[in-house]
């Protein structure tokens, strides 16, 4: 028998309308401590824009979203993450021109207990906090095997350290929730199997509940535990990797239906 | 780590004490001219410093310094000018209660100073409050807005500024003493809060605002904070190179200031704070140095008649080179820190062995 779960996600009845546009419609989705749920469909059926009202980017037209009992619809980006959601972007979005080092140390940043004035004057306290995010920020790259590559410049990386470092920046943040955003795109097969691997890793090491969105079946089939496939905006069903893979509903979002 | 910020402190310290002794024997050899090229060379730098903080570092376009500084080169002239000049420039209209009651002896300088800096900062705040919560160029055009309005006030506002006459005779307090300390203060100060966790916040508005926000970094706050910083080192800026002429008016704080200031941080780099302070003392310079373009000359039978504007001519062709060859300014947005300083020394050194 499975072990009762505490709730830690939970969309309602989402919608958002753009213009005349609805671009989700009626999205409900639960998470539960310790998931690991892959969020699939054709291109623009939505699965970024259920992300963009999770972490606060849109503000849902209607619907609800719960975090951990509180309800977090409209709040701006930075409390969500204060909250303990953290998220991974499609398109990389690393700040290019710091190094490896400093972009994680910007997400510590929200948990800093310095005014600025002690930073500028150089405060003792000041200095020894900053010394022990220091000692943090290499201690997580350590961890997640970017370390010797702490002081080269983000855009530097290769792109697959690109998507990494995406992520440690995230767990920076200390989230409960995770959000990636197509993890895999752009990789080649080789890099795609170390990332299922330090995917499930981190789960682990982090005590993480991951919501993931992506394309490449491989990934979604060997490390998600329950499936939920959107077209159109709607969530046409959920389940198993198995079971999805056999629903007919699924094989025509992708493939379109027999005539 | 530890020891490397010790090592710093100490050199940062070894610096200023050869600053200070440097503007002491400026004071006793240098020519008055030199020193007013020096004094000059030093308001640039409080200033460029901060504008680069917004500018550079935190990536938010504003062209408001030379509104800032007005404000705070009237602050500091109303407060430091004797009561008797006040009676006496105020003719057309009388300065109004209370500054025309009170004036702030000598030693109240440095306070001055800082209250030009305050009212600055309070101006900054009240732009920046509706402008950065936006994203986009909205900041450009309010603060460049705002130093025109400044000056229409300041033309027209004659019971506070005495209008177009501006006010005459303000006690010439800036000596190099105050700038060279100030200059320095600031670049040690905006160093620091740039190389702390601020300013990594900063930095990374800079370099994606979605990512930042994501990261947990309040933008709006941050945006404000980098931007009240920035109008507050204009206000020092202004209330200095008040003291420094002796006279204030509408005419000294045109868009030609903001423009100056631009070409400074662009020089230098954007986001290099060590780079605006080398290129606004090279600016500062080559300003004097190329009056010499303007006079008239004979070359053989040749004559050149004097051209006055030459000057303009003469640093938009070096803006273009520039340009060219360093596309990111002198120094891109590196600092120049003890440790680059160290490193360079020993490699000439092994070079020679």
């Amino acid at each position: 028998m499975e072990k009762h779960r505490e709730r830690v996600l939970s969309l309602e009845n989402l919608t958002i309308i753009f213009g005349g546009l609805v671009a989700v419609n009626d999205f409900s989705l639960e998470l539960y401590a310790g998931d690991l749920v892959g969020l699939i469909g054709p291109n623009g059926a939505g699965k970024t824009t259920v992300f963009n009202m999770i972490c606060g980017q849109y503000r849902p037209t209607q619907g609800r979203i719960n975090f951990k009992g509180r309800e977090i619809a409209g709040l701006s980006p930075d409390r969500i993450t204060a909250l303990g959601i953290a998220r991974t972007f499609q398109n990389i979005r690393l700040f290019g021109n710091l190094s490896v080092l400093e972009n994680v140390l910007v997400s510590f940043h929200v948990s800093l207990n310095q005014s600025f004035l002690s930073s500028m004057f150089s405060l003792p306290s000041y200095l020894a906090e900053e010394k022990r995010m220091r000692e943090k920020g290499m201690q997580l790259l350590d961890t997640l095997g970017l370390a010797h590559l702490s002081q080269e410049e983000a855009q530097s990386l290769p792109y697959g350290q690109q998507r990494r470092l995406e992520i440690a920046r995230a767990l920076a943040t200390h989230p409960s929730l995770l959000l990636l955003d197509e993890p895999a795109a752009g990789m080649n097969p080789q890099e795609t199997r170390e990332l299922m691997s330090f995917i499930q890793r981190v789960q682990d090491d982090f005590d993480l509940t991951i919501l993931l969105i992506e394309h490449d079946m491989k990934v979604v089939m060997g490390i998600c535990e329950r499936v939920a496939v959107m077209d159109f905006g709607v969530k046409i069903t959920e389940g198993s990797p198995e079971e999805i893979r056999n629903n007919p509903k699924v094989i025509e979002a992708y493939l379109g239906a027999e005539d | 780590m530890d020891n490397k910020i010790k090592r710093d402190l100490v050199l940062t310290c070894l610096l200023f004490i050869l600053l200070m002794l440097g503007t002491w024997l400026a004071q006793l050899y240098l020519n008055s001219y030199l020193v007013r090229i020096l004094n000059t060379a030093c308001i640039y730098v409080v200033v460029a410093v901060g504008y680069n903080l917004i500018n550079g570092i935190t990536g938010q376009f504003s062209l408001g310094p030379n509104g800032f500084m007005a404000m705070g080169g009237y602050t500091v002239a109303i407060l430091m000018l004797p009561l008797a000049q006040k009676e006496q420039v105020y003719f057309i209209e009388p300065l109004i209660y209370p500054f025309s009651a009170f004036t702030f002896p000598s030693y109240l300088f440095g306070l001055a100073l800082f209250l030009g800096g305050v009212v600055a900062a309070l101006a900054a705040l009240l732009i920046g409050f509706p402008t950065l919560r936006l994203r986009g160029d909205y900041l450009a055009i309010a603060t460049f807005g705002f130093g025109e309005i400044i000056l229409v006030f300041a033309n027209n506002l004659i019971p506070l500024t005495n209008g177009a006459l501006g006010i005459k005779g303000i006690p010439g307090y800036t000596n190099l003493w105050w700038t060279v300390g100030l200059a320095f203060l600031t670049v040690f100060l905006v160093k620091s809060l740039v190389n702390s966790s601020f300013g990594r916040a900063f930095k990374a508005i800079r370099e994606n605002e979605v990512a930042a926000e994501a990261m947990g970094i309040n933008l709006f706050r941050h945006k404000l904070l980098a931007f009240v910083i920035s109008g507050f080192c204009a206000g020092v800026g202004g209330g200095l190179f008040v003291t420094l002429i002796g006279t204030v008016s509408p005419s000294l704080f045109t868009f030609t200031m903001t423009f100056n200031l631009l070409i400074i941080i662009v020089l230098g780099g954007l986001g290099s704070i060590t780079g605006s302070t080398i290129t606004a003392v090279i600016f500062a310079f080559l300003q004097e140095i190329l009056r010499e373009v303007e006079a008239p000359h004979t070359i053989g039978s040749w004559s050149l008649p004097g051209i006055p504007g030459m000057r303009m001519v003469v640093f938009s062709a070096l803006l273009v080179v520039l340009m060219i060859f360093y596309r990111r300014g002198l120094f891109g947005n590196k600092e120049l820190s003890w440790q680059l300083v160290i490193d360079w020394v020993s490699r000439s050194k092994n070079g020679k062995a």
